[in-house]
């Protein structure tokens, strides 16, 4: 152990933590009791209060993205394929990361903030003593919460996305709306719809995931809190990147994108 | 009011000649890596009585309690709680003794996205069993005016002094009608009135439950007006026993540079 760095140690260490830490999700997440009323509130707190800043994002991504592209697309000639290719990038790759990152700034943060706050001023233990299983109470629910909700955020970035970039293509091609969208479904196929929904699953189950590892083994006081939340980002931000390349990996295998 | 002048402990007599000890405690070792915490810790606590443990900080004495409802878990060592052994216990076992253990944490621990009223009714959730046939507004309403603050149920811990945290903290404790309370540094971070508001709750908790209690402190006048008895816990080991009175007049050199440190602070 002694010839081992200590960095490749300490990140050997984390990795196995935080899969010690999914198993055990994993063993706890479909086992009685259920506290579906917490994962009702989580889902809330997670889904609904990020609703308006995942819109607004996915609505500039959308504007952005049509703006930046438009222009080469007419020296190509090929200004028409606009809605092609602005739905299949948002669809396929930017809707999702996008998203998913912007959740992994304010979800993991949030939810790693809170554990560590709550594990620094003895909640978790005052939770154990009364009876309830805190793992299954603070990070099965809030897990799964991520879960659900970070599909239909995803969904609903891409959709207000894709109306941002009519609005361009309209504005400065007179396409009208039916026609954009009409050009927008004949593009998409369930080979893009599909696996770029599943793997939001696991883009949820990573933020989850780390945002609860980060909180839940916060230590230090007040310092630990503040450094769960900072390392519940940095770290899901770029577990996001790994879970992303493995699905396009696996869905080339399934779909040859 | 109590005063610094008050020499004799307010506590109530416990009954421990005739009953067996509700918590027994013997040869409890505890190491954190190379640091032994307990090296061979030992007590018995009796039905109806205080004993309040002090020792230096770091002397390893919030994590002998924890270890009593297995917060923390023992490297070798007897723990029985009301007749358990809990270092054996199944989880299922160890929710139902813990039931029976009020446990008082010293930041009160109260719940920061729940109200009072949700911060009570959660403990009695999770034993709805236990308090069958009880009314659960009932008993919040009276849990509350135990400790005098009926007025802050629909308030968020946030909206809460330091010292009514630890009132709610207490009401929380006392609703599934606990055998023993463990209270963490109950007066720690109050001022002297607050603190004495609290040492007066104690004292009318032991007298109206007849609840145990094991009380940490660093509070030597907290430590003299609610023990029947206290421990200095000193090298990881019950290093004196006796009343307040005995202790403080004692000739042991360790523990007279202990009377005499706390008296300096």
């Amino acid at each position: 152990m002694a010839t081992i760095p200590k960095a490749l140690r300490d990140y050997l260490d984390q990795t196995g933590e935080i899969s010690l830490f999914a198993m055990r999700f994993f063993r706890e997440a479909f086992h009685r009791p259920f506290e579906f009323k917490e994962l009702l509130r989580q889902c809330y707190v997670i889904g609904y209060n990020s609703v308006f800043l995942v819109i607004t994002t996915g609505f500039i991504m959308g504007l952005v993205l049509t703006l930046q592209i438009r222009p080469t697309m007419i020296d190509f000639g090929a200004v028409s394929y606009m809605p092609q290719l602005v739905s299949i990038a948002i669809v396929r790759e930017i809707g999702p990361v996008v998203t998913a990152l912007i959740c992994a700034g304010k979800i993991g943060s949030s939810i790693g903030a809170e554990l560590g706050s709550m594990k620094v001023t003895e909640q978790i233990d005052a939770m154990e003593v009364s009876g309830t299983n805190p793992f299954k109470y603070l990070v099965v629910t809030r897990i799964w919460a991520c879960i659900l909700m970070l599909p239909l955020l995803v969904i609903a970035a891409d959709a207000i996305g894709l109306f941002g970039s009519f609005l361009v293509e309209t504005t400065k091609g007179e396409v009208s709306m039916r026609l954009y969208f009409n050009r927008v479904f004949d593009s998409l196929l369930f080979g893009d719809l599909i696996p770029a929904t599943v793997k939001t699953f696991f883009f949820g189950f990573a933020i989850g995931l780390v945002g609860c590892y980060k909180g839940y083994n916060s230590t230090k006081g007040t310092e630990g809190v503040g450094h769960a939340a900072n390392s519940a980002v940095v770290l899901a931000s770029l577990l996001l990147f790994v879970v992303d390349f493995l699905a396009v990996l696996v869905a080339d295998i399934f779909y040859e994108i | 009011m109590i005063t610094k002048g008050d020499i004799t402990s307010l506590a109530m007599d416990p009954a421990h000649t005739n009953s067996a000890p509700i918590i027994t405690i013997r040869g409890v070792t505890k190491s954190f890596g190379t640091h032994q915490v307990l090296r061979g810790f030992n007590l018995d606590l009796y039905p109806n009585e205080n004993v309040v443990i002090v020792g230096k900080s770091g002397s390893g004495k919030s994590v002998l309690i924890k270890c009593l409802v297995r917060l923390v878990e023992v490297d070798e060592g007897e723990v029985q709680v009301l007749g358990k052994s809990i270092p054996d216990l199944q989880h299922d076992e160890l929710d139902e003794i813990r039931a029976d253990v009020g446990f008082l944490f010293q930041g009160s621990a109260l719940y920061d996205s729940m109200t009072v009223k949700e911060n009570l009714q959660f403990p009695l959730r999770r034993h709805s069993e236990r308090m069958k046939g009880q009314d659960e507004e009932e008993l919040i309403h009276e849990a509350l005016k135990n400790v005098g603050l009926e007025s802050a149920i629909d308030l968020m811990p946030a909206e809460l002094s330091g010292g009514m945290k630890r009132r709610i903290a207490l009401a929380r404790t006392l609703i599934l009608q606990p055998k023993v309370i463990l209270y963490d540094e109950p007066t720690s971070g109050l001022d002297p009135i607050t603190s004495n508001e609290i040492i007066q709750l104690i004292l009318n908790i032991q007298r109206t439950f007849h609840t145990a209690s094991l009380i940490i402190t660093h509070d030597m006048d907290c430590a003299r007006v609610i023990s029947n008895r206290m421990i200095i816990l000193q090298d990881g080991i019950n290093y004196a026993e006796g009343t307040y009175e005995e202790l403080s007049k004692s000739k042991d050199p360790k523990v007279k540079a202990f009377f005499k440190e706390v008296q300096n602070r």
